[in-house]
């Protein structure tokens, strides 16, 4: 008989903070808690807005430097249109609208749905001294700020995974 | 398309299980196939199941989300209830089809 090696475990690092990196991770995230895999969510660097308080529900997107940006119709976005003062917080209230009309929540509450089915999520403890981060800076459902060490022994495991978006 | 019998009646399922015709459920059904997932069902689970049936046959899309918005319960209860995959287990007994969204 076929041997089946099922997921059982993802840790997912985040280490960007644009919209798309954002959300790639919550929803790979809340897809394996959704299909009962156990899940950790790491976020490290720019990624950690993400699990700030007073910035992850503002997050944007790059209007500049981002070749696969379209306008409405399908046009490429010229890099020139994107240093327009407010274009990018356009763009990024578009591209959020649009995800909300799919049922796809605010950062804040997808954090609240993937800890709800028992993910964990973690900061990185270099990247807070970096960037001076306190622990009251973070949302509370941080469970704790892990060092790389502490962070490959929280995704050890039969069947782990780990995945880096 | 496969068949299967459950609570005395034969009802239409996919290769995975779930219901290609919701109207051949009942609540007699619903338990037999709960019991097959190891879960015994309660007011709870009834509850948020009609919920889930009603979403269906309006057409809706099931999501995680939605869950927190039915006025039934919350998503941390729901995964309480159905523990493992919470969304895919209620949806196989609910006898509507698994539900085709990614959150």
């Amino acid at each position: 008989m076929e041997q089946k090696y099922p997921v059982k475990k993802v840790n997912i690092i985040c280490a960007k903070g644009a919209i798309e990196d954002v959300y790639a991770t919550l929803i790979m995230g809340n897809g394996a808690v959704m299909e009962g895999i156990e899940t950790n969510l790491f976020f490290t660097f720019f990624g950690l807005d993400a699990i700030i308080k007073s910035r992850m529900d503002k997050l944007h997107t790059a209007v500049v430097g981002n070749p696969a940006l379209r306008l409405p119709g399908g046009l490429r976005m010229p890099t020139l249109l994107g240093v327009i003062p407010g274009m990018e917080s356009f763009t990024s209230w578009m591209m959020m609208n649009e995800m909300s009309k799919l049922d796809i929540p605010p950062v804040s509450e997808f954090l609240d749905l993937i800890v709800a089915g028992g993910g964990k999520i973690y900061a990185c403890k270099l990247a807070m001294d970096m960037f001076k981060f306190k622990k009251e800076d973070l949302s509370e459902h941080v469970i704790d700020i892990l060092t790389v060490g502490e962070f490959y022994e929280q995704a050890a495991g039969e069947g782990s995974h780990i995945i880096f978006t | 398309m496969a068949q299967k019998t459950y609570a005395g009646t034969v009802v239409d399922v996919n290769e995975e299980g779930y219901f290609t015709n919701p109207s051949q459920w009942t609540k007699d059904i619903a338990v037999e196939i709960a019991r097959e997932l190891d879960i015994t069902l309660t007011e709870q689970h009834f509850a948020i199941i009609d919920f889930l049936r009603k979403k269906h046959l309006n057409g809706e899309t099931l999501s995680i989300r939605s869950i927190n918005h039915s006025g039934v319960l919350d998503v941390k209860t729901f995964y309480q209830l159905f523990p493992g995959a919470p969304l895919k287990k209620a949806t196989k007994i609910a006898g509507i089809p698994k539900p085709a969204s990614c959150i």
